[in-house]
């Protein structure tokens, strides 16, 4: 298990270093230069030149490839020209508004999502069956921002059933929990069908399966077999597309918190982009591309850990 | 005459397909006797499994009763409420399936699963525990306690069918029902499993229904013999007497081709000849009619019934 | 050429049964129509500002409203379909193109050519997407070009990683091995053996993508990162609607229905034709 683990993380850390390399090698060697971009194109040289020091571009690129890392190893993350403020304070401010915001959407979509397949896998072909199959396509495919925003325009500003905007007064949980709901439901949605039909589609299989048949020879309650012996299988495939869940959650939340302007990495992003603000923008596209990478590393780690065959299999490997 | 512990008569199955009805049994008659062992015996694709799955009563959906019944202690299974049948299941009748890999929870202890079909019982966990460990033992595994822990995954093949038929001895079943138990495992082991089940059989004193398509294990085990042919009872009768002086042509056939009682050297091993009839679309008359060397004109015209007292055969050529 | 046309009545027929993927086709065929057709359909021009008549109700005049700058709704939305095919089809059909050539290299080639391009791929699926994208759109500023790179070089791992799992399960069929043998050439082989094995799953994952892609623009323009004013998008109309939401609903309601149609239409049609050209789903249907 505990090489299974390093194995696979090293693989992550590869990715993920190729892809932040990436990212950094993009930025400069796109045409233009950031600062004049930034400044304007009546800006003076020496402003320019300023902030290109600042910015540390002026020096060549594997050097500044190399001097990014040896800070990202201390945490750092580089200075906000703008704000003056450290990228890394700036970004982890944010960062739990999105992780709340998240973990509510898949909660709620696993919540929602798991008795869904459930009940669908064994009243096969029954009207629940059916309706949870379309509306789960449904909603799959509607983007995120459509539902965020008809849920903006009916329940927040037609029918006033939830705020509109922000995250709620701090300290007040009743009211960030209601400030929760509307974002939760427009990240979280498509979740629920996807899960439904994920759990529906392994059930099925699970239910097919010779030790089913065992149980139900021995007379124990359909109920108990549903439930200890069929969907406790069915659900690990689930759990590895919970940590992919989370993982694309962390960006998808990104139009939830614009629609509802709610503070959030997404929002942050959205800000930085707009302004070219580029170490605020690298800040936080490293982090959720991290976290991305972690989710699903987490996700097979859990997922070996739960299913006692992968785990013998892997410790043996 | 004591009465039966289970007592199929005129049992007919079919399964609806896209190809049509697929009558995979067909009047199919057999008794088991308190205490006594009866083996089933037939090719692959004869209705044996059709048949024990009717018996629980857990058939597959697209199956159809069509008529016949099957009482057990006196009981009849197939007009029982469904939770009267949940009820029989694993207390009255239990059962050991063919393959031991995949019979077995595969993320559950084998504790865990001992414990859980003791469901009826209102003891401590520890005490059904120390129940599924007593019997662990008696079927030949050491270490019982340690063994609880596992996972099957753990267990070999031949342990794992061990835990099974512990399983199925946990209730103190009337009526055991084996499917091929041994199939998936070598030969030496098949062996000492054989004998295990002979002596539990003997302690316990329950009646057996042993399913297989290999003679010299039925030989080894049985009081008595069922033979099938393509859905229906073509030869009953004491192991013995099925044995040594068999009587319908498909049961010779088997004989012959049995391994391991050919007597010459012989550079191939003998096959009957031919092909299992569609069940879809039956021949008129004798279904083993056209495998059959010794087939007479009725044969063509009508289906023999299993005829006989003790031992009989469904034969127009014996009965003559 | 007839046994083409055969199959494709054949496909009809199934999809026929299918209420929702029928209903997907005809939703995909209207909007298909209604794109191509936009400036004819169209009831104004969708850039004629009219400040006089802005943020007004659906009436007679303008059937879904106008926006803030008195533009018709309608005929924005209207154009705005044909942005969203535009960027549709040449995204998929030029990812689709490189992903096929990338993964039958991946697929076929040296095994360090293979590892090679997936550690490329896997590297670029570690992006979120729309990270992806706005860090791209960071650098180069907002355009409608910018989005089409974006949504090519995320979908190409996508593709790619597809056909080489099936050039690779196809790689070592015998009646590929005796080809070889016999001394058939790569392209041979490829262009005659892999490449209509793996043809319909394409087509299916293509479908399937066009809601993907459509939303992907959409929500860039809604984030004011995608196609450049005064042109219309659904996205652009979103955003504008979305500015001035407490003082008319309607840019928004009009703005997005078209978003929810196509993406439904889509999915419910590539649904139902993988049930239908997907060989493993149809032998599963006929066993139960």
């Amino acid at each position: 298990m505990l090489r299974f683990i390093t194995r696979r993380a090293s693989l992550s850390l590869l990715i993920l270093f190729l892809a932040v390399s990436l990212l950094f090698a993009m930025i400069h060697m796109m045409p233009g230069d950031p600062a004049s971009v930034i400044l304007g194109p009546k800006a003076s040289p020496e402003l320019k030149a300023e902030l290109n020091q600042r910015m540390g571009l002026d020096q060549p690129m594997l050097a500044q490839l190399g001097r990014f890392y040896a800070d990202l190893a201390r945490g750092d993350l580089g200075v906000d020209v703008f704000s003056d403020r450290e990228v890394a304070d700036i970004v982890f401010e944010q960062l739990p508004y999105t992780l709340v915001l998240v973990l509510a959407a898949i909660g709620g979509a696993t919540l929602l999502g798991i008795p869904l397949g459930c009940f669908s896998a064994i009243r096969r072909n029954s009207l629940l069956d059916r309706i949870t199959a379309v509306m789960s396509v449904a909603f799959i495919a509607i983007p995120s921002f459509v539902v965020a925003l008809y849920l903006l325009l009916w329940l927040a500003v037609k029918w006033r059933w939830f705020p509109a905007m922000g995250a709620g007064a701090s300290g007040d949980i009743a009211d960030q929990a209601r400030h929760l709901v509307l974002p939760a439901i427009a990240l979280g949605l498509g979740w629920v069908g996807y899960i439904a039909r994920l759990v529906r589609a392994s059930m099925l299989e699970v239910m097919e399966e010779n030790h089913i048949r065992t149980a139900r020879a021995f007379g124990l309650p359909e109920r108990s077999i549903i439930v200890h012996y069929a969907l406790r299988i069915a659900i690990l495939p689930t759990v590895t597309i919970l940590g992919l869940g989370i993982g694309s959650m962390l960006s998808g939340a990104l139009f939830a918190e614009i629609v509802f302007s709610r503070p959030g990495i997404g929002k942050l992003l959205h800000e930085a982009v707009i302004t070219r603000n580029y170490p605020v923008v690298m800040g936080s596209v490293l982090v959720t591309t991290s976290f991305f990478v972690l989710s699903t590393l987490v996700a097979d780690v859990v997922n070996a850990a739960l299913d006692p065959r992968l785990r013998d299999s892997r410790r043996s490997s | 005459m004591t009465s039966p512990v289970l007592d199929v008569r005129r049992l007919s199955v079919s399964y609806q397909t896209g190809r049509g009805t697929l009558r995979a049994l067909r009047n199919v008659n057999m008794t088991v006797q308190p205490g006594r062992i009866v083996g089933i015996v037939g090719e692959s694709g004869c209705g044996k499994s059709t048949l024990i799955s009717t018996i629980i009563r857990l058939l597959a959906p697209n199956a159809r009763i069509d008529g016949g019944s099957i009482e057990f202690m006196g009981r009849d299974l197939l007009s029982l409420e469904s939770e009267a049948m949940r009820a029989l299941r694993g207390d009255g009748i239990s059962m050991v399936f063919q393959d031991p890999m995949t019979s077995l929870n595969p993320v559950m202890t084998i504790g865990r699963q001992m414990t859980d079909i003791q469901h009826r019982d209102n003891r401590s966990r520890a005490d059904k525990l120390a129940r599924a460990a007593r019997l662990l033992e008696r079927v030949g595994i050491a270490d019982p306690a340690e063994q609880l822990k596992r996972y099957p995954h753990h267990l070999s093949g031949g342990m794992r069918q061990r835990v099974a038929i512990a399983m199925a001895l946990m209730t103190e079943p009337a009526l055991l029902i084996a499917d091929e138990p041994t199939t998936a495992l070598d030969a030496t082991l098949e062996v000492q499993i054989i004998h295990r089940l002979r002596q539990l059989q003997q302690d316990f004193g329950c009646a057996v229904l042993f399913i297989s398509h290999h003679l010299g294990v039925i030989a080894e085990l049985c009081d008595e013999v069922v033979v099938m042919y393509a859905g229906e009872v073509v030869e009953t009768g004491s192991t013995r007497e099925v044995f040594l002086a068999p009587r319908h042509p498909y049961t010779r056939k088997l004989l012959e081709c049995d391994p391991g009682r050919i007597e010459e050297s012989t550079r191939h091993l003998p096959v009957i000849a031919g092909k299992l009839p569609d069940l879809v679309d039956l021949p008129k008359g004798c279904v083993f009619r056209s495998r059959c060397d010794e087939s007479i004109d009725i044969c063509a015209r009508k289906p023999p019934e299993l005829e006989g007292d003790d031992h009989c055969a469904a034969c127009h050529v014996v009965g003559q | 050429m007839s046994t083409r046309f055969g199959f494709l009545k054949e496909v009809f027929a199934s999809l026929r049964k299918d209420p929702l993927g029928m209903t997907g086709l005809v939703i995909v065929v209207l909007v298909l129509l209604a794109s191509v057709f936009a400036s004819q359909l169209a009831p104004h021009d969708p850039l004629d500002v009219d400040v006089h008549n802005r943020l007004q109700s659906p009436s007679w005049q303008h059937w879904l409203g106008t926006d803030q700058l008195g533009r018709d709704v309608l005929s924005r939305v209207l154009l705005g379909g044909r942005v969203a095919l535009k960027v549709a089809l040449v995204a998929i059909s030029v990812s689709l193109s490189a992903g096929l050539l990338l993964g039958m290299m991946a697929g076929f080639g040296p095994a360090w050519l293979d590892r090679l391009l997936v550690t490329c791929f896997d590297t670029l699926r570690s992006f979120p997407t729309i990270m992806f994208a706005l860090a791209i759109v960071a650098l180069t500023g907002p355009s409608l070009n910018t989005v089409i790179g974006v949504i090519i070089i995320t979908s190409i791992p996508v593709y790619a990683r597809i056909v080489r799992t099936q050039t690779q399960a196809l790689r070592d069929q015998d009646y590929i091995l005796a080809e070889r043998a016999m001394g058939a050439s790569t392209a041979r082989i490829l262009g005659h053996h892999v490449l209509p094995n793996i043809a319909a799953p394409l087509l299916i994952l293509a479908s399937m993508d066009v809601p993907a892609v459509v939303a992907m623009e959409a929500g860039l323009s809604f984030l004011g990162l995608g196609v450049s004013p005064p042109t219309p998008s659904w996205g652009s109309i979103l955003n504008d609607g979305y500015s001035y939401l407490r003082n008319s609903p309607w840019p928004i309601i009009a703005g997005g229905i078209p978003l929810i149609l196509v993406t439904l239409g889509f999915t419910f049609f590539g649904e139902s034709l993988r049930d239908i050209l997907d060989p493993k789903l149809r032998g599963k249907g006929e066993a139960s």
